[in-house]
This record gives C-alpha cells, structure tokens and sequence, in this order.
C-alpha cells in the first residue's frame, strides 16, 4: 500500500473531513473533491476486483503444471481458500492486521465492527471507505494463502489445506500486514532515515506466501515418483500447458490491479506503476526464457511462465518508488533467479510442482532489496527521494530492507511450520501413498477431472 | 476374407487413407495407440529435467478386404506410409472368420 494509514493525518486527513459529508446531499452539487473521492474508490474497487481474478490464474497455472488425476483436487483448493480467506479475513483477519492498540496485532474490528461503510474516508486510510479498503485487503489476503497451493500440490489432505488456509488468513498473513501496512512494527525500526518500504507486498504477500509455501513442500516431503533411485530429480509433467500459460496471462492482467490499485487513490501514479508492472514482466519472461535456454538447450515453456511472474513478484515492492529501467532490471534479475531457484530446490528435495517457492518466495525477497537498490522516487512509504543504494541514498534503505525481509521470512517459517508440525502429528497432512498413486481425485472427492462421455 | 492392421506415424494418416480411397478402399477404423519398437522412443524435458518418452504416439489402422485384395492393399499403405527413416511402423495380416454388417445382418463378402 502507498499510503500508511497513520500517515493520513496531515493533508489527506483534511480532504477527507471536507469531503465527507454526502455527495447527494449537497445543493449546489458535487465539488471537484467529492468526485475525487469517489472516484478513488471506484479505482481501488476495480483494483481489487482484478486482484480477485487472480484466483483465477492460480487456479490455471497449478491445474496445468500437475497431472489429470489431481486436477479437481487442486481446483477445490483454490476454490476452498478463497471461500474459507474471505470469511477468515472478515471475521478476525482484517481486525488483527489494521486494528489498533499495539505494534505486534490487532484487536478490535472483528466482523468490521465499529465501521462505518458508507461514508468517504472512513477507513482512515485516504477517501476510501471502510468497504472499498476492506474489499481490496481481503484479496490481497486470499492472494497470499493460495500461493502455497501449488508447492503443496498432488499430496496434500484436503482437509488439512482448509486447516491451513483459515489459520494463514484469519492471524499469519494479517500479523504481517499489521506490521508493515497496518503501521505496527516497522514504524519501530528505521535506519537514519530509512523506513521499511513495499508499496504493494513484494514481501508482505509474496513472501509471506512463499515461505508458507516452502515450509508446506518440506513438512509434506517430494510426490512418489519425483526422486529416482540414484536421487536425482525426475520430471513429472503437467497435464496442461495451455492451462498453464493461459493463468499466466490472467495473473499478469490482475498484477495491474494489484500493484496500481495499491496507489490506494486514483491519481496519475496508476499509470506509472502500470507501466513499471507491465515492463517487469516482461524483462522477467525474457530472462528466465534466456537462463533456461542456455542451461539445458531448449526454451522451456513452464519456465517462462514462471519468470512472466517472477518478474511481476519482484516488481510489487518497488512499483511505485522505480523507474522504468529500475523495474526492467529487477524483472530481469527475478527471471534469471527463478530459473537457478527452481533447479536449486529441486536439487535439496524440496518438490514444489509449480515453483512457487522460486517466484513468491525467493523473488519476492529479491523484489523487496531491489528497492534498496532502485529506489529513485519517495513512494509514501520511504518519505524522500532517491533512496536506493545506485542513486546516491546510500546503504541504510537496504540494510532495513534486509532486517524486513528476515524478520517477516523468520516469522512465517516458525508459525507455518509449528502449524504443519502439529497437522503432521494430529489430523496427517499427507494422503496416503495408495491414494497418492490413484490419485486425490475420485479418492478425496470422488470425482474426475475429465469424465468420459461414454466409456466409463 | 483378411484383416490388415498397420501401425503407422500420425501425420501418414491423411495420406494412407487418401491412398486407399483411391485404390477402391471404402471403409477403415482408426485408433489413436502408443507404442514403441526398435525405435526405443525419445527424450523431452519439462523444467530443465529430461525424461524418457518410451511409448511413442502411434495411428493403428485395421481394414478388413476379401482375400484377393490384400497384397495390393499391403503394397498401397507400404508405399504410403514409407519414410524411410526409423519409426515407420509395421503391418500384419490375419485371417478373418465371419463378416457381418449390423443394419442388416448381411455376412459374408457383401459384407465387408
């Protein structure tokens, strides 16, 4: 998010109680403020509705990477977290992430109580109304849990993932937010001048759910079959290219709600963090396409998918704050990472089918030290220009990049893992091996992916 | 009367059948088959890691014709079918017991 909530309080604070009564009820009509106001939050509210179609990319991208006879599983998990992430996030989420009272979580707003939905500003944070905020942090948190879907895919307990996906939207995710956007934890730790930035969650989201995502790969253990007598990695292909290229498309399109719609106003920023987005993209398409390429002779498909999204991942934190060719090279830099990344994890036996660990996890990392690196413009968050470490700000924006990036990573590592941990030991995370062979399909939902017309 | 089956590569398909239509051939089945011979199969990497593709796509067409046309329908998909390079496929022959035409219960020759 641009704008910290607490950071209202000077000139946006005094828009909003200027523009807060009705537009309606005005005689001599609405004033140019008035239409400000709703314009920002018709923006964001189409922001969030793109960010929302995401789920829709995931949805693809991890079909098409696993095999036919755990499709309908993974369609039902990407479907589950978004139902039980909404409701999580509504009833205690969003309470912990932007309640008050101290640095660490927060305490009131459960269920929304105490808000006021219709009237401008009265989310605190700009003109937008407690809808219109709730409404695009809400995706943002469903975002977050479905990314371990995929790491987690074609092994996984159904019931577990719903464990899972409520305890990451209803406290982890949101204890993060509460940190960073929410104003708690970072306002406590700047360097000279340098304040955590990450305009729209390279880290919070992207990191959040990657490590989520490596701790699920590690707790669960490599799919039957992905490790060869002798250990080496095998490949077990996807069942859907087309799927998979398609949700990378439709996650590309969402990134333009997702990052822009972060601007949290409909301003002229929009369309700069746009382009940053769309450039990113693609210079991390074109890099990991060339990285493949070079290291194995053909051009893999599923990896330049994966780099189309590393680069998008790497460029959420520093959308707003880089110039053009501050987001291409950070783009470029995350699609050369996935490729070694992906190989990497595959060699230490982590088994993620779809990468997320390498695009979310470890490019999300990179997306938020790039802005100590890149950092030209004041994005809200760092509070003055030319911040990066290349245009003269020196070494304390990456140092505080750094401490953020190890202090979210440490927390979700230990609170996923206890989580799985306690799963592992009590309801089982993993189906059995004889169902894993089958299949989770007509084992765990009793239904194919692809029934056939007439031979059954 | 016999039953020629041939196992051939998918993209021969068009021409097989448009050489058999021309040498009087009026009905065929086909399947979609996989499978491999002498020549093994072959290697294609998903995400950098190569793995072995041992049962190779295939097109198994069955015709059954009267005794007497069956060398010159061997001798069409032969020639149709030919590369010449490894992977080709193969043809067998066997012979065919009874013939009957479901809609209306014809057998025999008139059959086929």
């Amino acid at each position: 998010m641009r704008r910290k909530w607490w950071a209202a309080a000077t000139g946006a604070a005094a828009l909003t109680f200027l523009t807060a009564t009705p537009v309606l009820a005005q005689d001599e009509g609405p004033t140019g403020g008035d239409v400000q106001a709703v314009l920002d939050n018709i923006w964001v509210l189409v922001a969030g509705c793109l960010v929302f179609f995401m789920q829709a990319g995931f949805a693809l991208v991890e079909a098409g990477l696993t095999r036919a006879k755990n499709v309908v599983n993974i369609m039902a998990k990407n479907l589950a977290d978004t139902l039980i992430g909404i409701i999580a996030f509504l009833a205690v989420g969003y309470a912990v992430a932007f309640g008050g009272s101290n640095w660490f979580i927060g305490t009131d707003g459960f269920f929304l109580s105490g808000m006021n939905p219709f009237e401008i500003g009265s989310s605190g944070v700009l003109n937008l109304t407690s809808s219109t905020f709730f409404f695009f942090q809400v995706v943002f948190a469903a975002t977050a849990v479905t990314i371990a879907s995929g790491a987690m895919a074609e092994r996984t307990k159904f019931t577990s993932y719903l464990v899972f996906s409520a305890v990451m939207t209803a406290l982890i995710y949101p204890i993060i937010v509460h940190w960073t956007w929410g104003g708690g934890l970072i306002k406590r730790i700047d360097i000279g001048d340098a304040v955590y930035s990450d305009f729209a969650g390279s880290g919070v989201v992207h990191m959040t759910g990657g490590v989520a995502a490596l701790m699920g790969a590690i707790a669960l253990g490599p799919r039957i079959g992905k490790y060869g007598p002798d250990g080496k990695p095998r490949a077990i292909p996807g069942h859907n290219i087309p799927f998979a290229i398609l949700g990378v498309f439709i996650l590309w399109l969402g990134w333009f709600g997702f990052n822009p719609g972060s601007e949290l106003a409909a301003d002229t920023i929009v369309m700069w963090v746009a382009v940053n987005t769309l450039v990113a993209g693609a210079a991390g398409g074109i890099f990991a396409t060339a990285a493949v390429w070079i290291k194995t002779g053909k051009p893999d498909l599923a990896m330049s998918g994966n780099g189309v999204l590393a680069g998008l991942v790497g460029i959420t934190a520093g959308c707003g704050a880089m110039n053009q060719l501050g987001a291409v090279i950070t783009g470029a830099i995350a699609g050369v990472i996935v490729v070694f990344a992906v190989f990497g994890f595959d060699r230490i036996k982590v088994d993620d089918p779809v990468g997320a660990v390498s695009v979310h996890g470890v490019c999300g990392a990179w997306g938020v030290l790039a802005v100590g690196l890149f950092a030209r413009y004041d994005d809200a968050f760092l509070g003055r220009e030319k911040a990066g470490l290349f245009y003269g700000g020196g070494i304390d924006q990456l140092v505080v990049q750094v401490l953020m990036v190890v202090i979210i990573a440490a927390f979700v590592a230990v609170t996923t893992g206890i989580l799985f941990f306690v799963m592992k030991k009590t309801i089982g995370l993993r189906v059995s091996a004889e169902e894993e062979r089958e299949g989770l399909d007509v084992l765990e939902h009793g239904l194919t992916g692809y029934a056939a017309d007439a031979v059954k | 009367m016999k039953m020629i089956t041939a196992i051939i590569k998918p993209f021969k398909l068009d021409d097989v059948k448009e050489a058999l239509r021309s040498a009087g051939i009026q009905g065929m089945t086909v399947s979609e088959v996989r499978g491999f011979g002498r020549q093994g199969g072959h290697t294609e990497t998903y995400r950098g890691a190569e793995y072995q593709i041992e049962f190779v796509p295939k097109v198994r067409l069955e015709v059954v014709v009267a005794d007497g046309d069956a060398d010159r329908v061997v001798d069409t998909i032969v020639s149709a079918a030919q590369t010449g390079k490894i992977g080709d496929g193969k043809i067998w022959v066997s012979g065919v017991d009874r013939i009957i035409r479901i809609r209306t219960a014809e057998e025999g020759p008139e059959a086929v």
